[in-house]
């Protein structure tokens, strides 16, 4: 049985090393031109043969969701799937700040230029520079596609969009729509999707999981999907699968992810062939609402901008419990104005979050568990009154009144980091194609452009960017220039996937045993966290690594799955999603293992400057990780990484 | 806290369904109502009986995959809030509390408090978009929108597709929804060209999947998360007649 | 699903909402729709209480004595002699608030039952709703009017159920009906009923035909709480002016 093999076996090597591997589908030569080479050499699809080609697209977000209506309306037969009841749900729509775009609108400098060195260097070195420059290009063409859509993004008095600077950088290049931005990109990628569905040319799958990938002679040709409603599980042929399937920060159990967001499809995609990429890089947000307990499910992350007006702070004493208006002002330690005089507390969110993780390891964290910091908005109240902090973050503090039941204009906010972007994902080449011919990854669920650290604003564009413009002509070359035999759905391929995921569900409902799936998520996120979180320590990814196979053994032995598979059985469809993630963790505990340096979301504590920021070894290191599964020891080939035109430099914020 | 639930139970559409009681000991109040309900499957799991099947996604107010009436209120007692941002504050120690699925004939029960309001997305298929082609776009500043427009379009645009209103309208009335759409897209020059067909088209789909008229009773509103105004139902009543008149 | 690369299998199920059965003409468009057979209602609503209106003001005279009255009453039946010959005048108006009454009924019944089918299970814990009374008992206030206005026709049109019962003689046929304690009660009751049904109807008619801002529906429903008192509390002087011996 496969889900309870170790990958390594204790203590000795967790990984053997293959060869590099390189992506040969980005042309050479100048940078500014190489997307548009690349447009030119690709095959084309002659209009009216599209319709004879399927495609599968899986998952409906942003990526997902424009990916499905650009394909519909070029002409292909798409069949589309979303667990969701509905493709408007994904998870997409909670994205809050706003969308990047060098539209220069502003003419404060911006250019396609900066936006690409700006992302290149905040991803830490670790992205391809052909692939940031082209998402820095795409980026114009985003904004123009989504007001045509009718996105309502901010304007100005004058009529004209409004912008705003985000996430650390010094131009105001990111559009928004209040504090909703992701909802309305993705409202206006659905409603195009509705369009072609109405018009016949989607089919759409909703409360439809994708449990398998069907590989026949080397090439992606299908999934295998389970009916989340009837339970009936039902392969689906194509010509070509896409995966917009999101990230994987659910590992964590506890992150700001929706609770039915998964790595399933990722997984079960790698377990066929595709390379896994730098897992290691999570992002954590420092301003997420502290768990109040033991029964929390779930992180809700307020925005960003809180630090430009709030001050952040704990306790001088340790353990000290008195409430925070009796504690004066000299016992109070403003921990980030003191150790980052120059950015204050607006540090970058990797060194806000371990700033604040330090503080609380240190027995000075406030609230219950001593898992928290306080945001203090006093002295901004002070200075600006009342009214004028409620104008600037109304709707942030009354959701944080709704959920913690504390008026923030009174008592200050207490604050935690919380997982909430994963930077990794399956490789893709250039084409966004994994390794896997004819299956190609798009979004989040790939790992193509933010490196080892995402900067703000960018995870929109990326999923826009991939979807409606990179990925339709991508595929439509793989189609033209592939010769692709007839499938059946008798094909021994099918019927043998088929075979093993009913399989593993009918496992899952047999073991019958005393605890429940959440309680092995919830442990396996606590031992994730506390060794894979924010602070990375050889010691302690061993640890992990010694324990998630125990735990993954004890998950098949002793989880406990009521009901049956012919139904709406919610508990068995978390149950096959955490048992994924029981294999998952390992993989993200190796690659955090091996990358023995810090960049980005990935600190390693042994590799840190005296100033304790993250120091990254370009010499050994400058390379994406691809992981390739065997089902033993997972074999690591290394893509290495060219800086042509940013020059590697690191990162300084004191 | 302790609690007394009465929830609604149904295995399948054909099932008939009945309000069964729990007791749930130990409530904390700084819990969500989702969280509630998550200890009391996890209880469920471990004494070998069915969870309650209910649906939920972002937790965040925002994928508008949640929903329950609770005490006979769509998304409970709090104002402009979903069920998963509702806090166990709300209620008091040894309260009863009754939850149930949202009610309506276009929203058949799926499975104990989940419905199919898959009727929603077929409103928006037949009309709620702009045809633009990916690619085909002009510049985003070539037409500019005064931003009182742009407002009040993004006001309507916030409808999270939850179903409160239909859950709280005593005639199972979709007005509210596809008021929301409508408006949002009819008020921006861009929804000009397709202005009459979209109205046309979506009023056709909403009678057609079974929601009730509008009486104007105001229930909508009230329960709605995003608060979208009973004038966007006035607006709607305006830019139908008006299709009428055209073409 | 089983398929080559050289054929074209429609593989993609259509989901579309098939559109065979709607109507294409702008009409047959609107009278399927609820929003049409709302404006219907509105519209039709409108067209009775302007009637409603001008008749209240008409019934006030009876205060200036029986001659003044039965002259009135009289006059009802000749308005547009000679350029309209006879009761013409009465006849068209009549035709006018039957098809206005007719339309009205029909759009409700229609209506309702659509929005009771649309919602046939209520909710174990009963519903605490926001709306005001008016609102909760627009149907079964209909009714009630609507019985009302059969009985009232009964009573002062066709003389069939008065007890004074002499043509030409409106006044005296009023204070005789109104003498009998529970006519006067069924008349207070349907004209409380109608003041409610106007007092939600007028403003959700307005919202019906289009109104859309917040400030004019605030105007309208200022008007319709003064419409509804004015004309039910118009209605009901003159049966409590007989009852307390003003008019007899």
């Amino acid at each position: 049985m496969p889900e309870t093999t170790s990958l390594g076996s204790g203590g000795s090597a967790y990984w053997t090393v293959g060869d590099d591997i390189a992506d040969t589908a980005a042309p050479d030569g100048p940078i500014e031109t190489r997307w548009d080479r690349r447009k030119f050499s690709a095959k084309l699809v002659n209009p009216a043969n599209r319709r004879k080609h399927t495609v599968i697209v899986v998952g409906t977000g942003l990526a997902g969701g424009a990916a499905g209506a650009t394909l519909a309306e070029q002409g292909y037969n798409v069949i589309q799937f979303c667990f969701q009841d509905s493709p408007r749900r994904a998870h997409s729509i909670a994205a809050q700040g706003g969308i990047n775009a060098a539209k220069n609108y502003r003419n404060d400098g911006d250019s396609v230029y900066r936006l690409f060195y700006d992302t290149v260097k905040g991803g830490d070195f670790r992205a391809r520079e052909s692939n940031v420059y082209r998402l820095a290009q795409i980026s114009t063409q985003i904004i123009d596609q989504c007001v045509a859509q009718g996105v309502p993004f901010a304007r100005e008095y004058s009529g004209l969009l409004d912008t705003r600077s985000f996430g650390g950088v010094q131009v105001q290049r990111t559009f928004y729509a209040r504090g909703q931005t992701g909802q309305q990109l993705l409202i206006g990628a659905y409603q195009a999707l509705s369009r072609q569905i109405d018009a016949g040319n989607v089919e759409i799958h909703p409360r439809t999981e994708m449990l398998d990938l069907i590989v026949i002679d080397g090439r992606a040709r299908g999934i295998v999907a389970r009916d989340l409603v009837t339970g009936k599980i039902t392969p689906y042929l194509a010509d070509a699968v896409v995966l917009a399937t999101g990230g994987y920060g659910n590992v964590f159990f506890l992150s700001t992810n929706a609770k039915g967001s998964n790595t399933t499809a990722t997984w079960r995609a790698h377990r066929r062939g595709a390379h896994f990429a730098n897992p290691c890089y999570t992002q954590i947000h420092p301003t997420c609402i502290p768990r109040s307990g033991e029964y929390q499910g779930k992180l809700t992350l307020m925005s960003e901008s809180l630090r430009n007006d709030g001050r952040i702070w704990v306790p001088k004493t340790k353990g000290d419990t008195r409430s925070p208006d009796q504690i004066p002002e000299a016992e109070r330690d403003y921990y980030l104005e003191r150790i980052y005089p120059a950015f204050g507390n607006l540090v970058p969110r990797d060194i806000a979050s371990r700033a604040a993780k330090y503080q609380c390891d240190d027995g000075r964290g406030v609230g219950p568990g001593g898992l928290g910091v306080y945001l203090d908005f006093a002295d901004a109240i002070k200075r600006m009154g009342e009214d004028k902090v409620r104008e600037k973050y109304g709707n942030l503090f009354e959701m944080y009144d709704r959920i913690t039941g504390e008026d923030p204009y009174k008592v200050p906010m207490r604050i935690y980091p919380a997982v909430h972007y994963t930077m990794g994902g399956l490789w893709v080449d250039y084409d966004l194609q994994s390794s896997i011919p004819g299956m190609f990854v798009i979004g989040e669920a790939n790992f193509s452009d933010h490196g080892a650290n995402r900067l703000g604003a960018s995870a929109l564009m990326q999923g826009l960017a991939d979807g409606y413009f990179v990925l339709p002509p991508m595929l439509g070359n793989y189609i033209a220039s592939t010769k692709l035999g007839s499938v059946s759905l008798d094909d021994p391929a099918v019927t043998s996937v088929v075979g093993e995921v009913t399989g593993r569900l009918g496992r899952l409902l047999e073991i019958n045993g005393d605890r429940t799936p959440d309680s092995f998520h919830r442990e396996l996120g606590e031992l994730i966290w506390d060794e894979c979180g924010m602070g990375r320590t050889e010691a302690g990814l061993r640890k992990a690594l010694a324990r998630i196979p125990e735990l993954r053994e004890e998950f098949w032995r002793r989880v406990k799955v009521p009901g049956d598979s012919g139904e709406l059985n919610q508990s068995l469809e978390k149950a096959n999603r955490i048992a994924d993630f029981l294999e998952f963790g390992e993989l993200l505990c190796i690659d955090a293992l091996h990358r023995a340096e810090s960049c980005g979301g990935h600190f390693r504590e042994e590799s840190q400057t005296p100033d304790g920021e993250a120091l990254r070894d370009d010499e050994h290191f400058a390379y994406a990780a691809a992981w390739e599964y065997t089902g033993g020891a997972p074999v690591l080939h290394r893509e290495p990484l060219q800086f042509d035109y940013v020059h590697l430099a690191q990162r300084n914020y004191s | 806290m302790n609690l007394t639930l009465r929830i609604w139970r149904q295995r399948g559409p054909e099932d008939r369904g009945a309000m069964v009681t729990y007791e749930l000991a130990d409530v904390s109040p700084d819990m969500s109502f989702l969280e509630m309900l998550d200890v009391l499957n996890e209880r469920l799991i471990l004494e070998g009986e069915d969870p309650v099947a209910f649906d939920h996604d972002c937790r965040e107010g925002i994928c508008g995959m949640c929903g329950v009436v609770i005490n006979g209120q769509a998304h409970g007692p709090r104002d402009r809030t979903t069920t998963c941002q509702l806090h166990m504050r709300e209620f008091t120690d040894g309260e009863t509390i009754d939850i149930e699925p949202w009610r309506a004939a276009a929203f058949p029960v799926v499975r104990d408090l989940v419905v199919d309001r898959s009727g929603f997305d077929r409103i928006i298929g037949s009309g709620g978009y702009i045809s633009v082609v990916t690619g085909s776009a002009p510049e985003a500043h070539a037409t500019p929108v005064p931003k009182d427009i742009a407002d009040a379009a993004f006001d309507n645009a916030t409808c999270i597709g939850c179903g409160a209103c239909v859950a709280a309208c005593p005639n199972g009335s979709a007005m509210l929804f596809t008021s929301a759409k409508v408006t949002h897209l009819n008020l921006l020059p861009q929804g000009a060209p397709e202005r009459e067909t979209r109205v046309r088209d979506m009023v056709a789909t909403m009678d057609d999947e079974g929601f009730g008229g509008c009486t104007n009773t105001g229930e909508c509103t009230v329960a709605c998360p995003k608060g979208i105004p009973l004038t966007s139902i006035g607006n709607l009543n305006r830019e139908y007649l008006r299709s009428l008149t055209r073409r | 699903m089983s398929w080559t690369d050289e054929e074209v299998v429609p593989r993609v199920r259509s989901v579309a909402v098939t559109n065979d059965a709607r109507p294409t003409s702008p009409v047959g468009i609107f009278w399927r729709s609820t929003i049409g057979k709302k404006a219907v209602m509105a519209v039709t609503g409108g067209v009775m209480l302007l009637y409603l209106l001008v008749h209240m003001l008409g019934n006030l005279k009876i205060f200036y004595g029986r001659e003044s009255f039965d002259e009135y009453a009289h006059w009802l039946r000749t308005i547009g002699v000679p350029a309209l010959h006879g009761a013409w005048f009465l006849w068209i108006m009549r035709a006018l608030l039957l098809v206005a009454i007719v339309l009205h009924a029909t759009t409700a019944y229609q209506l309702s039952r659509r929005d009771l089918k649309a919602r046939p299970q209520k909710y174990a814990h009963r519903q605490r709703l926001e709306a005001s009374y008016a609102v909760n008992t627009m149907r079964y206030g209909g009714i009630i009017i609507a019985l009302f206005v059969i009985y009232h026709l009964l009573d002062f049109t066709t003389l069939t159920v008065n007890r004074h019962g002499v043509e030409g003689a409106a006044y005296d046929n009023i204070v005789s009906s109104f003498s009998v304690w529970w006519v006067t009660l069924f008349y207070i009751i349907a004209m409380l009923a109608l003041g409610l049904h106007i007092h939600h109807g007028f403003w959700s008619a307005a919202r019906t035909l289009g109104v859309h801002s917040a400030a004019r529906e605030k105007n309208l429903k200022i008007a319709a709480t003064v419409l509804a008192v004015l004309i039910s509390a118009g209605f009901v002087t003159v049966p409590i002016a007989v009852l307390a011996g003003l008019v007899d």
